[in-house]
């Protein structure tokens, strides 16, 4: 039994000293040492996005000689993997200087677990409540706080589709009401086209709130979440029985919304209802012309209101850079910055004073709807905008059950019951 | 001091695995089971006492039947046909083949794939599209006039076709097992048995079956607590999706989506003790039979 020596000991005591001090490697650079630096948390490695933030990064190191810029951006998921990556650090008390969030309630949780600096006052001295729609401000604020600053702007509310083919199926205008919408549906199934394309459970939940927005006009939209309409009511279930038809006449993948969008293109169906990333992807990666080969109106009900989402920066508690990361705010706010991102992005900017003349095809119509004063500003469920990521997730849930049971009344009940446990 | 002589070097032998299993793993099992009984909801931690709040809760909740529904079939249909597929794959090879190191390697590579490269390959091959965009699988069925919706139907059985890349990565390691077993059972037994004048049936069922008993249970074991594991592979085939959904799945979706952390450690906690109640017994089976020897 004497096989053994101290040196073998020690060996295997090293080895487990080693393996405790592993997570202590996972440290971010820049945590500990205060040099002239700024770092940001973001989700944006994605073609474009990418382009846009690096261009921003540029115009801030211009700015800000000697400050250097450290990109923190985790890929995967739309945010869902960074996300998961900033809570931990955010618990381990190692904030970035500032991190991207989903305008809107999906900050809810930051701001009650005491992460976000209060902004309000930064808005005020530099007066930015008047760049920004109203709309947009009344979303924004939390508990008349606002804790972020919105770079870009896109639209949920938006039905695609292909002009010639619409033509040659006999249908003079796309439809302006989901009941018009319905009526269409019987011409296109004698020509064997489907209405509607629709994919994956969230594009599902995407189409969902815009036929809730359509059906029961902005203000009663509104109150859905902020619990003036109630979700029982019948008009509400009533809402809920159209989506119920629309999805009866759509042909229902599973895919993303790229390939969704494609059958649209192949003529396997009529529509698609979907946010603007998809002008980005119809121009680049399948090289339409707007206008031409694909076109684009808002989703029916819904002319003239804008339900928006949009990405903003924010300040942590306990940022270790706070002077850089507000000059970093400080030109996302601006126009400079935004007129940089934007046209990158394929996204409009937020500010009403951008410059036109940057923005093309379906941009230019964009941003001519976002700055024109009588457009409504309303904000999206499955982006984050008016729902907290608790009641969101408890809806995702619902909505799984009213899927397969397709009970109108049931799936109203559960989301109502969920805002009252959740708000 | 003469004693400690005896078992101190062996406990130190130990110590650092022990140290280590204790951390890592019943430590955070401990963790896990104290965040299942507290009221954390949100992005900050809180200590709250909430009592079974929790598994109340989904012990009503819809959702949660829907995914244990799909979790028993998933099981079902994947240890069923892993265990077929492996146990034919093994007695072929048994009964000698040429090249049998490379058809052992051919069919136990798929195991070495990780489960999220799997889902990708698959979700490609269990493409439904019709018409110009049929992939995969479709492509085959299609000589034959046939076309399959597989996890996207409406049937109720639509997760079964996710047990499908299941099977096929683990029936290559089934069929190791069982070969291991087969060539473990001494050739003189079979023998007697055939000099007795037993057909070849009779010899596996009365010979070769009774003493593959523990193979059998131990590539059942492993398959089970698999399967109520799986999680990478479903969320690579098809995310989101109630029809594929298992606990496994609500588990990652309501904590790192909603925030529900406790909630999501009391399904943790069931899935811990579901996987407990299949494996304890076979250890105390396996135990004793290891005394009796």
């Amino acid at each position: 039994m004497a096989a053994f020596n101290r040196r073998q000991i020690l060996m295997a005591g090293a080895g487990v000293t080693a393996l405790a001090a592993l997570p202590a490697c996972s440290n971010p650079p820049g945590s500990t040492d205060s040099g002239e630096k700024v770092e940001v948390f973001s989700w944006w490695s994605g073609p474009g996005e990418e382009e846009g933030l690096k261009a921003l990064i540029e115009k801030f190191k211009a700015d800000n000689t000697g400050v250097e810029f450290v990109n923190a951006a985790v890929a995967g998921g739309s945010g869902t993997q960074a996300k998961q990556v900033l809570a931990n650090r955010m618990r381990g008390a190692q904030p970035p200087d500032s991190y991207q969030l989903h305008a809107g309630l999906e900050a809810s949780d930051d701001i009650k677990a005491g992460w976000l600096e209060d902004l309000t006052a930064m808005y005020d001295s530099n007066g930015w409540k008047a760049k920004f729609p109203k709309g947009l401000i009344d979303n924004l604020s939390i508990g008349g706080k606002i804790y972020a600053v919105p770079v870009n702007i896109h639209r949920s509310n938006l039905m695609w589709y292909v002009p010639k083919k619409l033509t040659e199926w006999g249908i003079a205008a796309p439809a302006k009401t989901w009941a018009e919408f319905l009526a269409q549906a019987e011409t296109l199934k004698a020509k064997n086209v489907a209405a509607l394309s629709v994919g994956a459970t969230w594009t599902q939940l995407h189409l969902l709130e815009n036929v809730l927005l359509g059906e029961l006009g902005v203000a009663k939209y509104n109150g859905l979440w902020t619990g003036a309409t109630d979700w029982k009511g019948a008009e509400t279930i009533a809402a809920l029985d159209t989506f119920k038809k629309v999805m009866a006449v759509s042909v229902v993948g599973t895919d993303d919304w790229q390939a969704t969008i494609d059958k649209v293109l192949a003529g396997t169906a009529a529509y698609h209802v979907m946010g603007d990333w998809a002008a980005g992807y119809l121009q680049g990666a399948k090289a339409l012309k707007y206008k031409d080969t694909y076109d684009v109106v808002a989703s029916p009900g819904s002319t003239g209101v804008y339900n928006f989402l949009a990405d903003s920066f924010t300040l942590p508690k306990g940022a270790p850079h706070r002077a850089h990361a507000e000059s970093w705010l400080k030109l996302c706010a601006s126009p400079e910055g935004q007129d940089l991102f934007n046209p990158l992005k394929g996204s409009v900017p937020a500010r009403l004073d951008a410059d036109k003349a940057k923005y093309k095809d379906y941009l230019a119509w964009a941003l001519q709807e976002w700055q024109n004063s009588s457009t409504v500003v309303v904000g999206s469920l499955v982006h984050g905008v008016v729902a907290n990521n608790a009641w969101k997730a408890e809806i995702e849930k619902a909505y799984g059950v009213f899927l397969q049971d397709k009970e109108s009344a049931k799936f109203a009940e559960a989301v109502s019951k969920a805002y009252t446990a959740n708000k | 001091m003469r004693k400690a002589k005896r078992w101190l070097p062996g406990l130190l032998l130990v110590s650092p695995s022990l140290i280590a299993l204790g951390w890592f793993v019943y430590y955070f099992i401990g963790v896990n089971a104290q965040v299942s009984l507290s009221d954390w909801k949100g992005q900050a931690q809180t200590t709250g006492w909430a009592g079974f709040k929790w598994y109340q809760e989904l012990f009503a909740d819809e959702t949660f039947h829907n995914d244990i529904r799909n979790l028993l079939i998933f099981t079902l249909v994947f240890i069923g046909g892993s265990l077929l597929v492996g146990g034919v794959l093994a007695l072929l090879m048994d009964k000698g083949v040429r090249g049998e190191n490379v058809f052992r390697s051919i069919y136990l590579f798929p195991m070495a794939i990780s489960f999220i490269a799997t889902g990708i390959i698959w979700r490609w091959l269990l493409n439904s599209d019709t018409g110009a965009g049929t992939t995969g699988i479709n492509d085959l069925l299609g000589l034959v006039g046939g076309h399959s919706e597989w996890h996207k139907s409406d049937s109720d059985w639509a997760v079964a076709s996710i047990a499908l890349p299941a099977g096929w990565a683990l029936s290559g390691y089934v069929m190791a097992l069982f070969l291991a077993g087969l060539r473990s059972i001494p050739d003189e037994l079979r023998e007697a048995a055939r000099v007795d004048g037993a057909s070849e049936f009779r010899v596996y069922w009365h010979v070769v079956r009774p003493m593959m008993i523990p193979a059998i249970m131990s590539a059942l074991v492993i398959l089970v607590h698999i399967s109520m594991k799986t999680f990478d592979l479903i969320y690579a085939i098809a995310p989101l999706d109630p029809r594929t959904e298992t606990p496994a799945v609500y588990m990652y979706l309501t904590s790192f989506r909603g925030g529900f952390y406790a909630r999501g450690a009391a399904i943790a906690t069931m899935l811990f003790l579901a996987i407990t109640i299949v494996v304890a017994p076979y250890v105390w089976w396996a135990t004793k039979k290891e005394r009796i020897r």
